[in-house]
């Protein structure tokens, strides 16, 4: 059975239990490639206007997978919890998704991760390899194995940020989603950016995430997404140890709208630039925009500008 | 730095509370603060465009329309005098709208107090109980629970008139009489007291509305009308699109509104009926639009519009099931989407070419 993952939204952040789950299934796993040009206009076509720019990349990637899998594999994620939301966004991919290719007979494997009502993940992926029709105990053996690998992949995060942290370059936190840091058509030319102005990047999520989850209580009370809880925590923690903040932003995004404008009023002592990404070729306006932001964080650390 | 959400200092007796308007239902509010809390309430005045133009200007630039409209509401309401504002909370990003809104405000330097809902539950009326306990200790809770009794029969009161003038101004010979009927229906319901009160001008006003002649064709337009919250449901923020189209000769149908969508609102039941078009619910009233659409489509309805604010994420993701229910119908669906600069020479024109078209519409198929 072949089962296509669209690299987009949070296979960026699930990405190792989702490839893992399905191999360990005997699955064979098609990923979409990277995003580029080809697949945003794709998405473009397919997605309503108003949408966010992820969501259109999203629809780009199942595009390019209507013919080459048995099933797209879309989740629906609700919730981890009271204060564990995701975008509303992500409860309605899999109707976006079959609504928007109803007509071009697409195929679909989805599984409910809402823990409101009291389900936990590992019920969602146990309903998940029943519709796929496999024994309970393989499910369960290939959820366990899927674990693991997203443990390790966190603590590869964490090992990262250690090293980044004791560098002695200028340190930038991108505080995004995943899914925009990561993209390699809308997120890594900021990234890169940043590096030619020999900066160190440090993108949000190699933060533990339950620590992260916990710290944003510090600034915020009543933010209901997890992931925006995450991002808030990361900067509260990192922000004595950074030299500056990058907001990553994708185009019309709903929770950061608010969010971003939170932590801009409450973050102080801490220069922030706010980078919204709205998938345009051209990006001279963004490489402008990120050198003369690093050359404020040079003359603030230590009074000289770097040429 | 935030306010913690757990301890909420009690008010004080003189406090002047305040709540964003949002169409008629602010009488509903008042009516729960003054009798149930014995405290006093600021009617917050007619949204007007200098409330947008307020509030759009210390708001999030790509935030939908509603918080801006609510962010101007509440500076208009500290100008006259209001001193204690309430935010609720919601699945969508209304959830975050009060720390946000309480942020700005205090950033402004206004000294207020912000009393937030966001971590009450609707489907549980204990927790906001709770939430008035501690704004006052001494509450008298039989005196709250009648108030609130009220102020929910009022709600029902003020959407089955309305329902009601819905469907009729389209053919009343001089529909400023349905208005000035409505206005002093909505001036004597704030005066009312007691359920028999509300219930007997309930009855004496739609004896009115039914008494008015009306002149309607045997197969008049119809068309309903579907959409995001706040904005399908303030008149203010469409522009006053039912009345509008009414002015066509328009049959308008709305199923959302606070009755149906906070009171008899049954989740469960809708995702069956909707199958074909959606499998799970896709949060805050995504699926309540769908089922609606799908059953003015196959009650054979002349088109549907589709109402939203700029950017709001359920309703966006809800049009791939509207587009698909449009072609499985052949019914025509006006997407409609209102930021702050919608202007009304622009949204006349494109729903006169959408009454243009159904009316061709019918007239070929009859």
């Amino acid at each position: 059975m072949r089962i296509g993952i669209p690299r987009a939204l949070y296979y960026y952040r699930y990405g190792a239990l989702w490839k893992t789950f399905f191999s360990a299934l005997g699955c064979e796993v098609i990923l979409s490639p990277q995003t580029d040009r080809a697949i945003l206009s794709q998405g473009s076509r397919y997605a309503i206007d108003e949408s966010c720019l992820s969501a259109k990349i999203y629809l780009g990637h199942c595009a390019w997978l209507l013919d080459k899998c048995d099933f797209i594999f879309v989740p629906r994620m609700a919730d981890l919890g009271r204060d564990k939301e995701f975008c509303l966004r992500f409860r309605a991919m899999p109707d976006v998704v079959f609504s928007t290719f109803r007509d071009e007979g697409v195929r679909i494997v989805s599984c409910d991760i809402s823990m409101h009502k009291g389900k936990s993940e590992a019920a969602a992926f146990a309903e998940l390899g029943k519709k796929l029709g496999f024994k309970k105990h393989q499910t369960l053996t290939a959820y366990l194995l899927a674990k693991q690998a997203e443990q390790q992949q966190a603590a590869a995060g964490a090992r990262k940020l250690e090293a980044a942290l004791a560098g002695p370059e200028l340190k930038v936190l991108i505080c995004g989603h995943a899914y925009n840091i990561y993209d390699r058509y809308v997120g890594q030319p900021v990234l890169d950016a940043i590096r030619n102005n020999h900066a160190v990047p440090i993108p949000a999520d190699w933060m533990d995430r339950d620590e992260a989850w916990q710290a944003a209580a510090d600034l915020t009370d009543t933010m209901p997404w997890m992931v925006n809880r995450e991002l808030t925590g990361t900067a509260v923690l990192l922000k004595d140890r950074v030299d500056g903040i990058v907001l990553l932003s994708s185009f019309s995004c709903g929770p950061d709208s608010m969010t971003d404008e939170i932590l801009t009023r409450r973050l102080k002592n801490i220069p922030i630039l706010t980078m919204t990404l709205d998938g345009q070729d051209a990006t001279a306006g963004m490489e402008t925009r990120i050198e003369s932001f690093i050359d404020i964080l040079h003359l603030r650390k230590d009074g000289t500008v770097c040429l | 730095m935030p306010v913690t959400r757990t301890v909420q200092a009690p008010l004080p007796r003189d406090a002047k509370i305040s709540f964003p308007q949002f169409a008629s239902y602010g009488i509903a509010m008042e009516h729960l603060v003054q009798r149930g809390l014995d405290m006093a309430f600021v009617m917050p005045p007619r949204m007007t465009r200098r409330t947008l133009e307020v509030g759009a200007r210390y708001s999030p630039d790509s935030v939908c329309a509603p918080f801006k409209l609510n962010l101007g509401c509440f500076l208009e309401c500290i100008e006259l005098g209001a001193d204690t504002l309430i935010q609720t909370g919601g699945t969508c990003r209304l959830g975050y709208y009060g720390e946000l809104h309480e942020q700005i405000l205090r950033d402004l330097g206004k000294d207020i107090r912000f009393v937030n809902f966001a971590a009450c539950d609707f489907s549980n009326p204990k927790t906001f109980v709770d939430e008035f306990r501690q704004l006052k200790p001494d509450l008298n809770l039989k005196r709250f629970t009648a108030a609130a009794i009220q102020a929910v029969r009022m709600v029902n009161a003020i959407d089955e008139v309305d329902a009601l003038i819905r469907r009729r101004i389209g053919f009343v010979g001089d529909p400023s009489l349905l208005d000035h009927i409505h206005g002093r229906w909505l001036e004597q319901l704030r005066h009312a007291d007691g359920l028999k009160q509300i219930e007997q001008l309930r009855r004496s006003t739609i004896r009115t509305i039914e008494a008015l002649p009306i002149d309607m064709p045997r197969h008049p337009i119809r068309v309903g009308i579907v959409g995001e919250f706040f904005t399908v449901m303030d008149p203010f923020s469409n522009h006053e699109i039912e009345r509008e189209l009414g002015r066509m000769g328009v049959l308008v149908e709305r199923w959302m509104d606070i009755s149906n969508c906070l009171y008899h609102y049954r989740g469960r039941k809708m995702l069956p009926r909707i199958k074909g078009y959606a499998h799970y619910d896709m949060g805050a009233t995504a699926m309540g639009t769908i089922d609606a659409a799908l059953r003015y489509a196959k009650a054979g309805f002349d088109g549907i519009i589709h109402v939203k604010s700029a950017g709001c994420t359920p309703e966006i993701d809800a049009i791939p099931a509207l587009q698909n229910i449009s072609a499985d119908y052949r019914i025509p669906i006006l997407y409609l989407s209102y930021d702050t600069q919608t202007s009304e020479a622009g949204l006349q024109t494109r729903l006169e070419a959408f009454y243009d078209m159904i009316s061709m519409r019918k007239e070929a198929q009859q």
